[in-house]
């Protein structure tokens, strides 16, 4: 098997559950796998949570994990997907003062060209929201950061496949 | 009108259900999931559910133990000799945190338990109040499944899940950590046993085509070798496998746990595999062509070096649990879903064979391991008794017929080589975690779960003293066990390794003990000493006669070794005569 380190995502589809997110995150602390995103959501599946974790390790690995996750009794499913196999966003906010927006005139070609849009603006600062790639958003903030940065925060990683997950097929041979 | 109506709903409510405390539901989803005995300790947040126990002493039992991880060994051996879940208790806190090493050997050795656990009222979760802890959160990758109540009325679901998932796929702890509130709290109490969980598919579908590409491999197969585990017992197809080894012809080797679900006399028997098992199917396995794992999971006491471990060989793997196929050795066939059914599909499929050839090579090197080792062992020359001398006498006096409760170390190497065992579930060991202190209580829970069978624990000086606050139990529950210590002042295990990888530099292993027969006599247990070969066979035998506890400390030679022995790192075929 490969022994290639790969960015892989997992898609977990579980049941809600106080204590699961402990059991999913202890079985990469065991294994001394750093997690390197996590999101937490609904599915498309009425009561059924998504949970959507990045890690960067060999496919073998990958393989074990999945194996330990869907052990979990609250795990439904769980996939792994290269970056290949599926479509992903990540979106990020910053906070930045709101004299830059007359003071630098750059500042409004930078987020017309990067698509990313003014969520608010007052007398003391504005919001900028931007979804897209890693990439994206790391070059939209190296663009930002030299007129200064009050706040930033970036979101985990959430994405769809390409081909289906036949997790409703699942669910339904399993009648419920 | 609304009044009305919420009368009319209690009305309805009462004719199915009974309004009592959480407390009072936590006896009666035990008496309907079939528990007459748990074992466990008292203290502030579980005393509500103590005060149900008390009335309800006429229908189940509670045997105090003298210390929580007591209760989780005696929890544990009481399922291992039976089948059935195993139940302990304890309150928050330092009793809860008690329980730990119990359930994590629970976890690695598969064994179904139930844990119940108190916790601090509700209000004041998060609070550090009195011995609170996140228990859930301590548990949590030591269990199979745990969760917190903290209403009554979530007891009734949380217990038929908790002993649905103990029991159900491959076994495993659950804990159930109830809330002082949760219990006192009254309710409409309704139980209804477990049948399903969405998300929990305990025993995977068994694809037909690799049934018929393991039968294709294992009928070819010239020099075939099936090394079966606890998945044997666990799934009760100990019939089914044994149907199997004998149409085929297959010499079969066990790993610890798997011991016993064959008889050792059994001529398709060849013994136990890992660190201090057989020579011959140590060897054989980095020799057979086909080599056949039935419910074991290649624990890395079993494979020594993975690189170099039946490289030669084509896997078939047998077995309930998905995440261990391709875990720790890659299989060429993985045959998924529970052994019973499996190997009762298989069976049709094989062809008869005998393979004499290949079992003469087992034979050869059987006579190899008997001349360096094993003559040594049980018919020693020099005047120091062995520990096998001991099993040797143990098997004669008890004909074979008993279970063998070990702990850990050189001791339990040795009873497990040397046990016979006629019947399944024989063998009660902690086999993944090594966990010393194990053996006495668990064999409290052994005999009171089979009473009509005769329980030997045999432990080492250092292991019986970690739980030697048992005899109490024993005592005061009249638990009639034989209580077999072999007294080599060492920990004899580890001043092996110093003697071997350490140049002999003996550091903190030698034991300085008190005087046991006096601790037995203590607690009113009956008890000797033996200190020469004489003396053993006469003292075994009177143990053996009592009708209650009996304790018998036969001092051994302090530096004897346990061979063979395939050193870590090396491979199985690498394994050490001496």
């Amino acid at each position: 098997m490969s022994t290639e380190i790969k960015h892989y995502t997992v898609s977990i589809y579980t049941e809600n559950n106080i204590g699961l997110l402990n059991r999913i995150s202890a079985i990469f602390q065991r294994r001394h796998v750093n997690v390197e995103s996590l999101n937490t959501s609904p599915s498309e599946i009425d009561g059924v949570s998504r949970f959507t974790i990045v890690v960067n390790i060999t496919e073998s690995q990958m393989k074990k994990i999945r194996g330990q996750i869907e052990k979990q009794v609250e795990v439904i499913k769980a996939y792994y997907h290269t970056e290949e196999e599926i479509i992903y966003q990540q979106s990020c906010i910053f906070k930045m003062r709101s004299n830059l927006l007359f003071d630098e005139r750059q500042i409004q070609n930078i987020i017309k060209e990067s698509n990313a849009r003014i969520v608010t603006v007052n007398r003391e600062f504005f919001v900028i929201e931007k979804s897209g790639r890693k990439e994206e958003i790391d070059l939209l903030h190296r663009e930002l950061s030299v007129f200064g940065i009050m706040q930033f925060t970036r979101s985990g990683r959430i994405a769809v496949t390409k081909d289906e997950m036949k997790i409703s097929t699942m669910l339904k041979a399993l009648h419920y | 009108m609304k009044e009305t109506q919420t009368i009319q709903k209690q009305a309805k409510a009462s004719e199915t259900t009974e309004r009592i405390s959480g407390s009072e539901a936590v006896i009666k989803c035990l008496l309907a999931e079939g528990i007459d005995t748990l074992y466990g300790y008292p203290g502030g947040a579980i005393m509500p559910v103590y005060d149900e126990l008390y009335k309800y002493q006429d229908k189940i039992h509670h045997v105090l133990t003298r210390h929580e991880q007591g209760a989780t060994h005696s929890a544990q051996g009481y399922a291992r000799i039976s089948g059935k879940v195993g139940v302990c208790m304890a309150t928050s806190g330092p009793g809860a945190t008690n329980l730990i090493t119990g359930i994590a050997d629970a976890q690695i050795d598969s064994t179904p338990m139930v844990c119940i656990t108190g916790q601090v009222g509700s209000h004041l979760l998060g609070s550090d109040a009195f011995q609170e802890t996140d228990i859930v959160g301590i548990s949590t990758p030591v269990t199979k499944w745990n969760c917190q109540v903290t209403e009554a009325s979530q007891i009734p679901e949380a217990f038929a899940k908790a002993f649905y998932i103990a029991k159900s796929g491959r076994p495993g702890p659950v804990l159930i950590d109830i809330t002082k509130d949760a219990q006192f709290e009254e309710f409409d109490f309704k139980y209804e046993k477990c049948k399903g969980i969405r998300s929990y598919k305990p025993v995977p579908d068994t694809d037909e085509n690799s049934l018929k590409a393991a039968a294709k491999l294992i009928n070819s197969a010239k020099k075939p070798l099936i090394v079966w585990g606890q998945g044997v017992i666990l799934g009760k197809a100990e019939e089914e496998f044994k149907a199997i080894i004998e149409k085929a012809g297959i010499p079969s080797a066990w790993t610890i746990l798997g011991a016993s679900a064959i008889p050792t006399s059994h001529p398709l028997n060849v013994g136990m595999v890992g660190m201090h098992g057989n020579y011959a199917p140590n060897v054989l396995t980095n020799e057979c062509d086909v080599l056949i794992a039935i419910g074991m999971r290649f624990d890395d006491r079993v494979t020594g070096n993975l690189a170099t471990y039946a490289k030669q060989a084509k896997i078939v793997h047998f077995e309930i649990d998905p995440a261990e196929v391709d875990k720790n050795v890659k299989s060429d066939v993985a045959v998924l879903g529970d052994a019973k059914a499996s190997l009762k599909q298989l069976l049709p499929l094989l062809n008869k064979n005998s393979h004499t050839d290949w079992h003469q090579e087992f034979k050869d090197l059987y006579k190899i391991e008997f001349e360096k080792v094993i003559k040594h062992d049980l018919h020693p020359t020099k005047d120091g008794i062995t520990m096998a001398e001991v099993l040797k006498e143990i098997n004669i006096a008890t004909e074979g017929e008993a279970a063998i409760v070990s702990d850990v170390g050189q001791h339990q190497m040795i009873a497990c080589r040397y046990a016979e065992f006629n019947k399944t579930k024989s063998n009660i060991t902690s086999g993944g975690l090594g966990t010393m202190g194990f053996a006495l209580p668990a064999a409290i829970g052994a005999k009171m779960a089979a009473p009509e069978r005769e329980v030997v624990m045999i432990a080492g000086d250092g292991g019986y003293q970690m739980t030697i606050q048992e005899l109490g139990t024993i005592f005061q529950q009249k638990v009639p066990v034989k209580i077999v210590v072999l007294n080599n002042e060492f920990l004899g295990m580890v001043r092996q390794w110093q003697q071997l990888f350490f140049d002999k530099r003996y550091a903190s292993t030698e034991m300085v003990n008190p005087d046991f027969v006096a601790i037995a006599k203590g607690y009113h247990i009956e008890a000797q000493k033996v200190t020469e070969r004489k003396d053993l066979k006469a003292a075994i035998k009177e143990m053996i006669d009592c009708e209650g506890p009996y304790f018998l400390e036969v001092r051994v030679e302090k530096e004897d070794n346990v061979f063979p022995m395939i050193p870590t790192g090396a491979s199985v075929s690498d394994i050490r005569l001496e």
